[in-house]
């Protein structure tokens, strides 16, 4: 995978204000002007810059990150599909206006081990839920899905949304 | 959950306004006071059902490289190999699965070489092979996920 050539670039301003935000904003009236405050920057200089990172795709949304388990969505399955290649674009945009998917994604096979093609997520309050959503994608698909499987989440073994550590001496991301 | 925490969480999981009062923007829309509006998202937070308010950032973007691997481990080496990937600070996620492969987890690091070079030191550790599944396309993603009343 390649590092695309349109890559917006990101000045010192726009990786401090990454830092000061990739945990969260303050949940306070005025959140924007607040990390500015901390960074010395004007609420205007904070507020353009976000929304600059918003406009570029950048930050893909701001709001809240609901925690799926808590909120009773405890079956997650990664369902793997077989899909022509010829049709797996295709396919991969029905899939992913699914609802009940949250994530879905093209990726490599590893013959002969591994002939799934695309990887779509699907979320569920039990795994019969999960099964019923899979059985309807296989519908959807008919026999342009050869073959397909859900795997369970069982563990979570680690779990850090960080990018850049505070303190920004990681390595060469600056 | 009450009537408040419903309307912020199918709400609330993006659009959240760019403005000097955001909070008071978005109470409006709802029909809320800034006052309230702010307390619930508090307590979405320490109740659990929210992880995290704020920016999601869209990793590839950011600059560097991130890929999806996963391995086939032994079940009575499992711990001791998680451990073993969990040290590597370029491993963000790790996620045990039901498969033949279970072990599942996602790798940032500053460039494709690194990356490389992470998965390769990874092998090298664990004597295990590590299949890698780099994103080739993305279809959508959105969280959709929805609030029964």
């Amino acid at each position: 995978m390649n590092i695309p050539d349109d890559l917006p670039e990101l000045d010192g301003i726009d990786q401090a204000l990454i830092r000061a935000t990739q945990t969260g904003l303050p949940i306070s009236s005025t959140p924007y002007s607040d990390i500015g405050l901390g960074l010395g920057l004007s609420p205007d200089v904070v507020e353009q810059r976000i929304q600059r990172m918003l406009d570029v795709g950048i930050i893909r949304r701001i709001g809240i990150i609901p925690n799926h388990y808590k909120l009773g969505y405890q079956a997650n399955g990664m369902s793997v599909w077989d899909i022509e290649d010829q049709l797996v674009d295709q396919v991969g945009e029905q899939i992913g206006a699914l609802d009940f998917v949250s994530h879905c994604y093209r990726r490599p096979r590893h013959l002969p081990e591994w002939p799934f093609n695309l990887f779509a997520m699907v979320h569920g309050t039990s795994r019969d839920v999960v099964e019923a959503h899979v059985a309807e994608i296989r519908d959807l698909l008919g026999d342009a899905a050869r073959d397909h499987r859900i795997l369970y989440s069982r563990r979570i073994l680690k779990k850090t949304g960080l990018r850049w550590h505070k303190g920004g001496e990681r390595k060469c991301c600056d | 959950m009450n009537q408040l925490e419903r309307d912020l969480l199918n709400n609330l999981q993006g659009g959240f306004p760019i403005c000097p009062h955001p909070f008071r923007l978005l109470a409006e829309r709802l029909g809320y006071s800034e006052e309230t509006v702010i307390k619930g998202v508090k307590n979405l937070i320490s109740d659990g059902y929210v992880s995290r308010f704020g920016p999601l950032f869209n990793t590839e973007k950011l600059g560097g490289a991130v890929t999806l691997a996963a391995m086939s481990v032994p079940p009575e080496r499992f711990d001791a190999v998680a451990e073993q990937v969990n040290s590597f600070e370029e491993v963000a996620h790790n996620y045990e699965r039901e498969d033949h492969l279970n072990m599942w987890f996602v790798v940032l690091a500053c460039d494709e070489n690194m990356l490389e070079n992470v998965l390769h030191q990874i092998e090298e550790k664990t004597g295990l092979n590590v299949l890698n599944f780099p994103k080739e396309k993305e279809y959508f993603l959105e969280l959709k996920l929805e609030v029964p009343q």
